[in-house]
């Protein structure tokens, strides 16, 4: 008997030493040699040169620094607070109203429609926004035009007072369909009799939606706000295509001004230090999500 | 609804909610489609009647134009050649650890699986700098290689992470019998949890392809030269060069956008199943 346990649960350790392997290579290597360098002062020539804290002690009292990470709290709305608040009511809608009255093919197609922008590359969908927003013959700008608001119009990515919001409309709208996804899979496991009890019970639809659907679907409704804040520290191809950061450093985010100082004005090793500061906060943003995560599993399989 | 208790009122309330939200679709889908009747025209026909005119006709020759310019052909199959080999090694990688991790009782399990997600979660410019100074040294500079095997492992550490949770409530009667049977663990793997995961297993190789397909930072910094580049960065860096005019702007938006539609259309069950399975987008 002792001896069908073990040959049943061991042997399985082989397996996992390829994964180990390319996992120790192409990331905690790099990951560990990224660290060291950030006690360094290397321009990517020469020898770096140890110079302990002081990158850090440079990136405390970094004013670009600090506003890149202040716009990736402001983008934080765009990619988060705004996605999660439109695609809860959308999915809600989607499932309650719109299978109800037209059939899950309708409602399945509106929210294919509204996951369109996810899939394609965020590079792409700044070309694309970026083309739209054109000062001289861009789509808004035409539009405002015609309809006689003329002074409206502005060179959006151009102007540092827009381009900040100019870019979290690309991100609201590339974003929103993620939600609406998610919330409407996790609607559905929602007993429509607790719903109708509470219509029978005269609760509005605010409160149905407030007091079950938002309570009921609380584990996607974290999982979602969790993940995007981390998608929101690793937002660089939009900014990249849409403006460089720039003007000055409006858009500028971590992500952008770590690649800057790495690869613009070989700064490696302040470079590093900036990576590290976004990694901690996302390594950080995990442990939290995992908690929840293994949290609800325990919960569900009680 | 205050309307529901009239059945006329009713049917058309619900019309015009469905044309409300339809137009609130269409305005999403709006810059899809501005680009597409652009792509279309001719720079003389945007010039005089404008972005928002429907095109008097077919004209390929900015789209044309632009596919030559940027080697579209070539890019393309950078593109498929990068995000197909990392899709297939990263699902085989993923199955290796997930077998181990799901199925075998290896001591700390649960942190390997954590740092397996912190892996896929990490910003890329944590590792940008050592990968780029690796792919000097070694040669990989610039070549497809380096790119398919840094993402190979980015994507399945996510892949372990999503699979071994699958493979925790993994039956264990099936496990059983077939050791008994003097199934060998290889065996085990081969013939019956890798075939019985095979949907897990095709919808992250879905995922694995698009998300390679869309990924932008480590391609700009491992793959330099345009003859090497994969779609969203030979777009991103052609952007605004060549005195690009007006059209050309969107044929390029919308040469960018095609794939990812056409992958859409093939794989959208597979997408939404993955999407609602692993809370992953």
């Amino acid at each position: 008997m002792k001896r069908k346990t073990s040959s049943i649960d061991k042997g399985y350790g082989i397996f996992l030493i390829p994964g180990i392997i390319a996992f120790l290579i192409i990331i905690i290597f790099p990951f560990m040699i990224n660290l060291g360098i950030s006690f360094t002062m290397w321009r990517g020539v020469r020898a770096p040169v140890w110079i302990g804290l002081k990158n850090f002690q440079t990136l405390i009292q970094d004013s670009v620094f600090w506003l890149s990470f202040k716009n990736d709290l402001i983008l934080l709305v765009a990619m988060t607070v705004i996605p999660t608040i439109v695609g809860l009511v959308l999915a809600t809608f989607l499932f309650d109203y719109i299978t109800n009255n037209f059939g899950q093919n309708v409602s399945s197609f509106f929210r294919a429609g509204f996951y369109l922008p996810q899939i394609i590359p965020g590079a792409v969908a700044a070309i694309v926004w970026e083309w739209i927003l054109q000062p001289d013959w861009g789509v808004v700008n035409y539009v405002l035009k015609g309809i006689g608001l003329s002074s409206w119009t502005r060179d959006w990515f151009g102007n540092p007072s827009t381009a900040l919001l100019a870019v979290m409309v690309v991100l609201v709208w590339v974003q929103v369909g993620y939600p609406v996804v998610i919330f409407m899979a996790a609607l559905q496991r929602i007993e429509p009799e607790l719903l109708e009890a509470a219509s029978i019970d005269g609760a509005s639809w605010f409160q149905k939606f407030y007091y079950i659907t938002i309570h009921l679907i609380r584990p996607e409704i974290l999982v979602v706000i969790l993940t995007t804040s981390i998608y929101t520290l690793k937002i660089f191809g939009q900014v990249y295509v849409l403006t460089r950061g720039g003007p000055g450093n409006a858009t500028s985010v971590p992500s952008y001004y770590a690649y800057k100082n790495f690869f613009e004005t070989q700064q490696v090793g302040y470079g590093s230090a900036i990576s590290l500061a976004v990694a901690a906060i996302i390594i950080v943003l995990t442990i939290i999500f995992i908690n929840i995560q293994s949290r609800q599993e325990r919960e569900e399989s009680v | 609804m205050a309307s529901g208790r009239h059945p006329v009122t009713k049917g058309v309330v619900r019309w015009i909610v469905l044309i409300a939200l339809s137009a609130f679709l269409l305005l999403m889908l709006m810059p899809f489609i501005m680009v597409a009747i652009n792509s279309v025209k001719t720079e003389a026909e945007f010039a005089q009647y404008g972005p928002l005119s429907l095109p008097h006709g077919l004209n390929f020759t900015s789209l044309i134009d632009f596919w030559n310019r940027v080697n579209f052909s070539q890019v393309l199959i950078n593109s498929t050649y990068i995000s197909l080999t990392v899709a297939i090694l990263g699902v085989v990688l993923s199955l290796l650890n997930a077998f181990a991790l799901g199925l075998g009782k290896i001591r700390g399990r649960v942190w390997i699986l954590i740092f397996f997600l912190m892996a896929n979660f990490l910003p890329q410019e944590a590792l940008a700098y050592p990968l780029y100074y690796f792919a000097k040294f070694f040669h990989v500079y610039d070549q497809a290689i380096a790119v398919i095997l840094v993402f190979m492992v980015i994507q399945s550490a996510f892949g372990t992470y999503l699979l071994s949770s699958v493979f925790s409530s993994f039956p264990r009667e099936l496990i059983e019998a077939a050791t008994l049977d003097g199934c060998s663990k290889l065996g085990l793997l081969q013939y019956i949890v890798a075939p019985l995961s095979l949907p897990t297993l095709s919808v992250l190789f879905v995922f694995f392809f698009i998300w390679t397909w869309n990924e932008f930072f480590l391609p700009l910094i491992l793959l330099p030269s345009n003859a090497n580049q994969t779609v969203p960065l030979a777009l991103a860096v052609n952007q605004g060069q060549y005195g690009m005019n007006i059209t050309a702007q969107s044929a390029s938006g919308l040469l960018g956008i095609l794939p990812c539609i056409i992958f859409f259309l093939i794989f959208q069950r597979t997408l939404t199943r993955g999407i609602t399975a692993g809370g992953i987008k």
